[in-house]
């Protein structure tokens, strides 16, 4: 060779070239096996994720009577990004909105956490056919608007709202909480839709849609392999009986309360009813945010569930649970007798007119007052008071937790009923704190034997009450969903079942002779109570709690009237109509219906149905 | 007719299989990157790129049969009228009307004869090539004096300046890949190595010049900078020019400075760029001094480095801000991080690796990249074709096409080494420089590590003109290989 020395400098060059390539190759490495982050740029890139909305699971009463269905509904997205030549007057006319609204959505959206100008932004939501019209005929000049499939909630009928509860956009809370929820998505609020949201949403599907770099959609992404399908949700079945529920609803018209009825047997709620109600198709949609609102200030507060969170001293009605309580305790039998001085006893006077002594059984039948401040004290004082009061805050615990058996004074933990209130059966405490370990006595708490003072219940633990003495001693937790499984919730009370025919006989007394006995129903032999509870905001609450028939019950009813006045005069009324409504499956007392319905007890009520 | 079927059997066949399989791996990227998910063709359809890349092809392999079938003198006596009527070409580029020369993007570097459209630039590699092969075969090189380069260099810079004035920088840096031929062919090799050490500096300064150090306009890229130096004169006095004692004195009398300016600077403030600037400066004339008095003589090299990059340094800020174009200076700008702008300039090469990157281990798979079908890369079946490789065969798939190219410039050193004359042997080189630089600087690109210039990937970007340039180019070489074999039988 010529330039032999020079010919080493090859190697130079294939050494040069091999470093150069091997670096290329690392670098490669990096960047396609080791780093993942372009796999992900690439996806954000390339795929748009389209949310498909499943319909939401339908509602149907228990006889399979639709409540709640889905409508189409649209909602109107952006992609912020895709956006061009925009005619602003001409979206707002077609989404029937005027340009203030518009820019003040614009700003709003871009302050959103998690925004995007890559990713579907919610413009605006559950738009229904006719207010989407206009601005799908367009869509064509509105570039990175898109229209996303919804469904809305319709309603068969236009109670039981409470009961249904509604749907609403999910806060930021619910997406942390549960990632299944996404910005823009709808979830049950309250009642039923909130207490089976996850049974009734079921699940959204995606469809990955290919996009270019100018953001047009080109197909799917390996045609649809990925993609998953929507899963419609599942359809419910409601323990409740529409029909009962339309006519407690027209019966509480112009009165301010509340109806619960359950079946005994099986702690299905039939009906539950707070007055005032209002439509549940108010709260769908565009509107709802609006009508919430003129709900929430109106001043018989008609979003509140009276049925479940109103809470009342039950009065007369709970001697019911004293005569079993006493007697289950040791305090009196059903031969015990008091004397009765009439308006003149004391500490408590009677406001009723019966001979003196009297027996138990007289006693709840003429809601004896006297009679009971008795029995109670017989049963808390049994033991005496002890060392400083020991003894006798021990039996007051004995008799706070066989009252409790009764499902009172806690929520029914176990029910789907979710708005619920407490009530309060005081604690040993709640008076220690009031008075000290000492310084109260039977004659101090004196209220609780008659149902006033410082207990409270709410009417669906009345209406548990009378279920409670239809079955002689237990009851099934209270709940709304069809559902075999929740026999199993079966709870005993601390009353052994031989105590209860005498409560029952008395009842049953109150309808053949007593304050109920204008309300008898032919052919049907009914138990109940009434209570006419004093309050500080006017006329007494009416209260009546009772079951019908006496033998196999069928349904236990209780009702409250606010500020109504006897609960014999208001109360027991709609009791026996509710009575023969879900017995004979109709009213033939007519006459009596109607009275009832045009009864006012609070003209602040707005009628619903007229 | 008694020749050429001599030449068939002595072609080099690695070098033809290397060919046809890039080739072939390039049309099927072409029809990957140019494949449209709504209007699905075949590879064959005319309406797709890789449809008329396949004619591109068919013609480059017409041309490459031509060649064989020419005599190999013919490219040793038509060196220079080739090279002059190449020059002729490009200077009348320059003037010609834009019916026959059209102003695209700026550049007048396209040449349209009705259907047909040719870039002269990519002819002048190859007239270039064999002018430097005649040139520089007659000069005995042995004697490595420095006056034998001025001829070759004046030859690169004749075409080097008219493509610079067709606004094609892109191209006209590809004659920096002679470097590589000249290196082979005796260039002292410190140049190579001043040359990166002047890239070096080059990045360091700008890329830390807005770190400030000091109170008064001092910068970390001219700190780094006067280090590098003091780096590189420190290495060539410890242990080339094995003046061991002078060299620590010179690193202590750097140390008092630096020292002195840092205590100073708490009394006035001190623009450190000069404190670095006068470290070199002494640095020099204490070489000087010694190269004078002790006469050494070996560190007249060192004495000019450190001059230049003083004066470099010093400058390179300066023609970096005001030599460069807007867009020049923000792709070096993104390339070295300094600004982030994912919608202008950063855009192209950050899609680039986000496709590539997407690819994984194994890729997509054939017509599966969607970051390529859904046209993020842009320019993606020209400059940007090794983006389709990355997503669709991902790293093993990219890897491979890397070997590929590798071994076949492997290959042609080994037949420009076996070649008895020199001219044939500096053509070689020519070639493998050409190829490797081009394979350097567009995968560097779209990886990330260099500007973005555009320049094509050979044998993968679409087009007929650099496919038939890379394909001429390689051919003439195998021609003249071919030849050596004849006379050997």
């Amino acid at each position: 060779m010529i330039n032999d020395k020079l010919q080493n400098r090859r190697y130079t060059v294939i050494i040069i070239m091999i470093i150069i390539l091997a670096g290329f190759i690392v670098r490669l490495l990096f960047l396609q096996v080791i780093d993942p982050k372009y796999k992900d740029f690439a996806e954000s890139n390339a795929f748009l994720k389209k949310t498909i909305y499943p319909p939401r699971g339908l509602i149907f009463d228990r006889n399979k009577q639709l409540l709640a269905y889905d409508k189409p509904a649209y909602d109107v997205t952006l992609i912020m990004r895709e956006i061009q030549n925009l005619d602003t007057v001409e979206l707002c006319l077609a989404l029937n909105i005027d340009t203030v609204y518009f820019k003040k959505r614009m700003v709003e959206i871009k302050k959103m956490r998690g925004y995007s100008s890559y990713t579907p932004q919610q413009f605006m939501t559950q738009l229904s056919d006719q207010e989407i019209a206009t601005f799908q005929e367009r869509l064509n000049k509105f570039p990175g608007f898109y229209v996303q499939n919804r469904t809305l909630r319709e309603y068969s009928y236009s109670g039981a709202a409470h009961v249904l509860g509604s749907i609403g956009e999910v806060s930021q809370k619910d997406i942390e909480k549960d990632d299944y929820y996404g910005m823009g998505d709808y979830s049950g609020r309250d009642g039923i839709e909130r207490s089976y949201e996850k049974t009734l949403r079921g699940s959204k599907g995606i469809e990955i849609l290919l996009r270019d770099s100018k953001g047009r959609i080109k197909g799917k992404y390996k045609d649809g392999e990925q993609d998953t399908e929507p899963k419609a949700g599942e359809s419910i079945t409601l323990t409740l009986d529409i029909n009962l529920q339309m006519l407690g609803e027209e019966l509480m018209r112009g009165k301010v309360g509340s109806i619960v009825a359950i079946e005994p047997a099986t702690g299905e709620i039939l009906a539950m009813i707070s007055n005032p109600g209002y439509d549940p198709s108010l709260l769908v949609g565009r509107q709802r945010s609006k009508n919430y609102t003129a709900l929430l200030s109106d001043p018989v507060k008609p979003l509140i569930n009276r049925a479940t969170q109103a809470q009342y001293s039950p009065g007369s009605s709970f001697k019911t649970l004293e005569a079993l309580v006493c007697q289950q305790l040791g305090g009196i039998s059903e031969k015990t007798l008091f004397a009765c001085n009439g308006p003149s006893s004391a500490p408590i006077k009677c406001t009723h007119h019966h001979g003196s002594p009297v027996g138990l059984l007289n006693a709840v039948e003429q809601s004896c007052n006297p009679y009971f401040w008795n029995a109670f004290r017989a049963t808390v004082e049994k033991n005496g008071y002890g060392q400083g009061n020991d003894k006798f805050r021990l039996q007051y615990m004995v008799w706070q937790k066989a009252v409790k058996s009764f499902g009172l004074g806690e929520r029914f933990a176990d029910s789907d009923v979710l708005e619920q209130s407490r009530g309060n059966i005081p604690s040993e405490n709640y008076y220690n704190k009031m008075y000290g370990t000492s310084g109260w006595r039977a004659i101090t708490i004196r209220s609780l034997s008659i149902g006033q003072g410082e207990v409270l219940v709410t009417p669906l633990q009345m209406a548990n009450l009378a279920s409670v003495i239809a079955n002689s001693g237990y009851y099934i937790t209270p709940h709304l969903l069809k559902n075999d499984t929740m026999l199993a919730k079966i709870h005993h009370t601390e009353v052994e079942p031989q105590y209860f025919p005498v409560v029952n006989e008395a009842m049953w007394r109150v309808f053949e002779y007593g304050t109920a006995r204008w309300h008898k129903l032919k052919g049907v032999e009914m138990c109940g109570k009434t209570g006419t509870v004093d309050n500080s905001h006017g006329k007494p609450h009416a209260f009546f709690v009772g079951f019908a028939p006496r033998e196999n019950p069928k349904i236990a009813i209780c009702v409250v009237v606010e500020n109504a006045g006897f609960g014999s005069t208001y109360a027991a009324p709609i009791f026996s109509l509710l009575a023969e409504q879900y017995i004979n499956g109709t009213i033939e007392r007519i006459a009596l219906k109607e009275q009832v319905v045009k009864t006012t007890t609070n003209s602040n009520v707005q009628n619903l149905m007229e | 007719m008694k020749r050429s079927n001599k030449i068939k059997f002595s072609l080099d066949t690695w070098a033809v299989v290397g060919y046809f399989i890039l080739v072939i791996m390039g049309w099927i990227s072409i029809y990957g990157a140019s494949f449209d998910m709504e209007s699905p063709d075949g590879i064959f359809s005319w309406e797709q790129r890789s449809g008329k890349q396949l004619v591109w092809i068919a013609t480059a392999l017409a041309l490459g049969g031509i060649i064989l079938l020419i005599d190999h003198k013919i490219f040793y006596f038509f060196a220079i009228p080739i090279y002059v009527l190449t020059i002729l070409l490009l200077a009348f580029m320059i003037v010609a009307p834009t019916s026959i020369v059209p102003n695209i993007k700026g550049s007048h570097s396209w040449i349209q004869l009705g259907a047909v459209s040719f870039q002269p630039a990519e002819l002048a590699k190859i007239a270039t090539s064999l002018a430097l092969a005649k040139i520089m075969s007659a000069i005995n090189f042995r004697q490595k004096k420095w006056k034998q380069f001025i001829l070759p260099v004046v030859i690169i810079l004749i075409p080097f300046a008219l493509i610079v004035l067709q606004k094609e920088t892109g191209s006209a840096l590809v004659f920096v890949a002679f470097l590589l031929m000249f290196y082979r062919e005796g260039m002292n090799g410190m140049v190579l190595f001043l040359l990166l050490l002047f890239i070096v500096l080059f990045v360091v300064v700008i890329k830390f010049s807005l770190v400030p150090v000091g109170a008064d306009g001092g910068t970390l890229g001219m700190i780094l900078a006067s280090g590098i130096v003091l780096l590189f004169q420190t290495f060539y006095g410890y242990f080339m020019a094995q003046k061991r004692k002078e060299t620590l004195y010179l690193l202590g009398g750097i140390a008092v400075v630096y020292i002195a300016a840092i205590l100073l600077n708490i009394k006035i403030k001190l623009n450190f760029n000069y404190v670095a600037i006068a470290t070199i400066l002494l640095a020099a004339l204490y070489w000087a001094v010694l190269e004078i008095i002790r006469r050494f003589r070996k560190f007249w090299l060192i004495i000019v480095v450190l001059l230049g990059a003083a004066a470099f340094s010093f400058s390179a800020d300066y023609i970096f801000e005001n030599g460069l174009k807007e867009f020049q200076k923000d792709r070096i700008k993104v390339l070295f991080g300094m600004i982030k702008d994912s919608k202008k300039t950063g855009y192209n090469v950050e899609q680039s690796l986000i496709a590539i990157g997407s690819g994984g281990l194994t890729g997509k798979g054939f017509l599966n990249g969607t970051q390529t079908k859904l046209k993020y890369v842009p320019e993606q079946d020209t400059d940007f074709i090794f983006c389709t490789v990355g997503e669709e065969y991902g790293f093993l798939g990219s890897a491979i096409v890397l070997i590929l190219f590798l071994l076949l410039l492997l290959r042609i050193i080994k037949i420009a080494e076996r070649q008895r004359e020199n001219f044939n042997r500096i053509y070689g080189y020519c070639v493998a420089g050409i190829l490797f630089f081009h394979i350097l600087v567009n995968i560097g690109m779209v990886l990330g590590l260099m500007p973005v210039i555009g320049i094509p990937l050979p044998f993968f970007s679409y087009g007929g003109s650099s496919l038939w340039s890379f394909t001429v180019m390689l051919f003439i070489l195998l021609r003249l290989d071919a030849a050596k074999i004849e006379r050997v039988r």
